[in-house]
């Protein structure tokens, strides 16, 4: 599996934030984003998820394996952890739930409405989630919000495990997980530069 | 897909706001009209088909901003519209899950609140169909609606405004389907045409509705 | 620059700014003479009706209107449209100035008649068909202006209001035939038309020809001049956005 990004650039708004964004990850490796707040992380990874469209460059993946966690969990607190993970894995045509419930300990936790979760809790079932979708890229952002060390560590070794059955992760994170296969990527030097936003409306005749 | 819709149908069940609150203000705009007509029941009588068509079309608009809206803020939406489910389909399924929630109730309270305004005897089963058939084109235009507002905070006044004038066809042959009945003309025309209208906003309505959700998304 | 040799360049910011900064004065110059024309002609040298009076002259400013009205939306339509398919940003921007314009249209020719009206039908209002799909176009324009209103990134409003445009059109059209249905109606047929021997007398053609031209003038010159300030209005947000992002 192969999941390479060359000379991509996306918008947010009306300006382009990054251009000339270009990585190769085979099956097994890791990809963190490092870079100041502001600097492109969410507006890249939803470029990558396919959820806002490029302006250049090309994104080649397998067909349907990629899938996008963001800042919010899409927890419907008036179902239980057992049915919200049963609903992701209807949707995306998974079968079991038992290895996502096996993760992070949430057996016990099964029956018990989301609204009763902790915010701990609650991003462990949201991060849990990734793995009833049976798909291979994880574009994360932000995993590690509101969880504790101990939950790090299982998340950590959530990835481990993801990475060593050949998957794929791309990750903004401030918190160093410890992934052996993991490369790190500053995402600052694909800044976009004033003369690249190509915007009609900043032509220099124009004014 | 289905079990999206399950998933939609158990959570407005489960936060109370689904079945209850539209009917109730059905229930209420119904009651209001004779505190502001009079108590003739001739009058009431004479009004009542129009009346039962704006009060449902009303109640409809009233739960349209939570269509998109909750998943929009929790994250779902992201998940969803990158899920191997096409994103028109998951349009349909929401407004699909907002009908059976509001107008099919609102379709079967329709003939008991229009024994209150004295609706013509005859029409019953009428108004009835006619809410029944014509209920469905608003969830769907209002999915519509909602998929272009989901991206705005305040978004249910806007709703309302560019939602309504999209409902006036689907009124104005809804309700003509029981006034000429009760005129005592045919009704064939105004029904088959109201028919036409919703089969028509479940072909056009997905595409448009996904084509804003997309852009909203991004 | 050189020149260009399709219609599309002209959906260059740059390239719009320089065609109109020449065309908006003719415009303006146009529609001022046609409408003096036009008005004074029709308002004061042509005959009172044997049956309507002098009222009837109201009809070099209702018909133009009206007209213009429907034919401002399907303008907007058009440029909806190119924006959805070409993605030029002068088309959404165009759309977006038109409105307004749409907007008065309506409404004059909503108030034109109801004037008129008054003594012909002895009512300034009724819940005619074309009256009433006057009312109808009236809030499709009050529900797109506000929705551009309400939606701060400009690509994302020009998207959502296009495909509100696209089913609006639908479904005003929709309501046009759903209004005829409803009500048959006591509006005079179509004062113009190409195919029918039967519109209005020739004493009144000429004058309404030259105002309904006037109209189309001023029309194509507050189209214009708005979209310059849209244009604008874009470069400023865009350059405090560069601004912003360093």
């Amino acid at each position: 599996m192969k999941f390479e990004v060359s000379n991509l650039g996306c918008r947010r708004g009306d300006l382009r934030v990054l251009s000339g964004v270009s990585f190769t990850l085979t099956g097994g490796s890791a990809l963190i984003l490092k870079g100041p707040n502001g600097s492109g992380k969410t507006t890249l990874l939803r470029c990558l998820a396919g959820l806002a469209p490029p302006t250049e460059g090309n994104i080649t993946a397998p067909n349907e394996q990629i899938v996008y966690a963001g800042h919010a969990d899409g927890i419907k607190s008036q179902m239980t952890v057992a049915e919200n993970l049963r609903f992701w894995a209807d949707v995306f045509g998974q079968d079991s739930i038992e290895q996502a419930l096996d993760m992070f300990d949430m057996h016990p936790l099964a029956n018990r409405a989301a609204q009763h979760l902790s915010a701990g809790q609650k991003r462990r079932l949201g991060l849990s989630r990734l793995l009833v979708t049976g798909r291979r890229i994880w574009l994360l952002d932000e995993p590690t919000v509101s969880l504790d060390a101990e939950s790090v560590k299982t998340f950590a070794k959530m990835i481990d495990q993801h990475l060593i059955a050949g998957g794929i992760a791309v990750l903004a994170t401030h918190i160093n997980l410890g992934l052996k296969t993991a490369t790190e990527l500053d995402i600052s030097q694909f800044k976009a530069r004033p003369q690249d936003h190509g915007n009609p409306f900043l032509d220099e005749d124009l004014a | 897909m289905i079990a999206l819709l399950k998933r939609d149908l158990a959570l407005a069940l489960r936060s109370g706001g689904g079945f209850g609150l539209s009917l109730a203000f059905f229930l209420i705009v119904v009651m209001f009209v004779p505190f502001g007509i009079g108590p003739d029941s001739g009058t009431l009588a004479k009004i009542a088909p129009g009346i039962l068509w704006i009060g449902a079309l009303l109640a409809c608009l009233l739960s349209l901003d939570r269509v998109f809206q909750l998943d929009f803020e929790d994250g779902s939406l992201d998940l969803l519209a990158t899920a191997p489910l096409p994103l028109e389909g998951i349009v349909a399924m929401k407004a699909l899950a907002h009908w059976l929630t509001t107008g099919l109730p609102l379709s079967l309270a329709a003939p008991i609140l229009g024994f209150l305004l004295h609706l013509p005897a005859g029409t019953y089963f009428w108004m009835f169909l006619s809410l029944l058939i014509g209920t469905p084109a608003l969830s769907f235009l209002g999915t519509f609606g909602a998929a272009i507002t989901v991206g705005l905070k305040r978004g249910g006044l806007l709703l309302s405004l560019l939602v309504l004038p999209l409902y006036i066809p689907t009124l104005i042959f809804g309700a003509q389907t029981v006034v000429l009945l009760a005129d005592g003309l045919s009704n064939t025309t105004a029904f088959a045409i109201l028919a036409a209208l919703s089969l028509f906003t479940f072909a056009i309505i997905p595409f448009a509705a996904a084509y804003a959700l997309r852009v909203n998304l991004r | 620059m050189s020149r260009p040799n399709s219609l599309w360049e002209y959906a260059n910011p740059t390239r719009f700014m320089r065609l109109t900064d020449k065309v908006l004065p003719l415009a303006a110059v146009g529609a001022g003479l046609c409408l003096l024309i036009g008005l004074f002609w029709g308002f004061f040298l042509t005959p009172d009706d044997y049956k309507q009076g002098s009222t009837v002259k109201i009809i070099f400013l209702h018909v133009p209107s009206a007209m213009m009205a429907i034919n401002i939306w399907v303008m907007m339509l058009v440029t909806s449209l190119v924006w959805l398919i070409r993605r030029h940003h002068v088309s959404a921007l165009a759309a977006r100035a038109a409105a307004p314009i749409g907007l008065t249209m309506t409404l004059i020719a909503l108030f034109t008649g109801a004037i008129w009206g008054q003594p012909m039908w002895g009512t300034y209002w009724a819940w005619d068909p074309r009256l009433t799909s006057f009312m109808i176009l009236f809030v499709f324009y009050l529900g797109y202006i506000a929705l551009w209103a309400a939606i701060e990134d400009p690509d994302t409003a020009g998207d959502l209001t296009s495909i509100l445009c696209l089913v609006g059109s639908v479904f005003a059209l929709l309501s046009r035939y759903a209004v005829n249905f409803w009500n048959q109606g006591l509006h005079q047929g179509a004062s113009l038309s190409v195919d029918k021997e039967q519109h209005v007398d020739n004493a009144f053609y000429l004058p309404l020809l030259v105002s309904i031209a006037g109209f189309v003038l001023l029309f194509i010159a507050l189209v214009l001049l708005r979209t310059r300030t849209e244009i604008r209005a874009r470069r400023i947000s865009a350059l405090i956005a560069r601004e912003r992002q360093g």
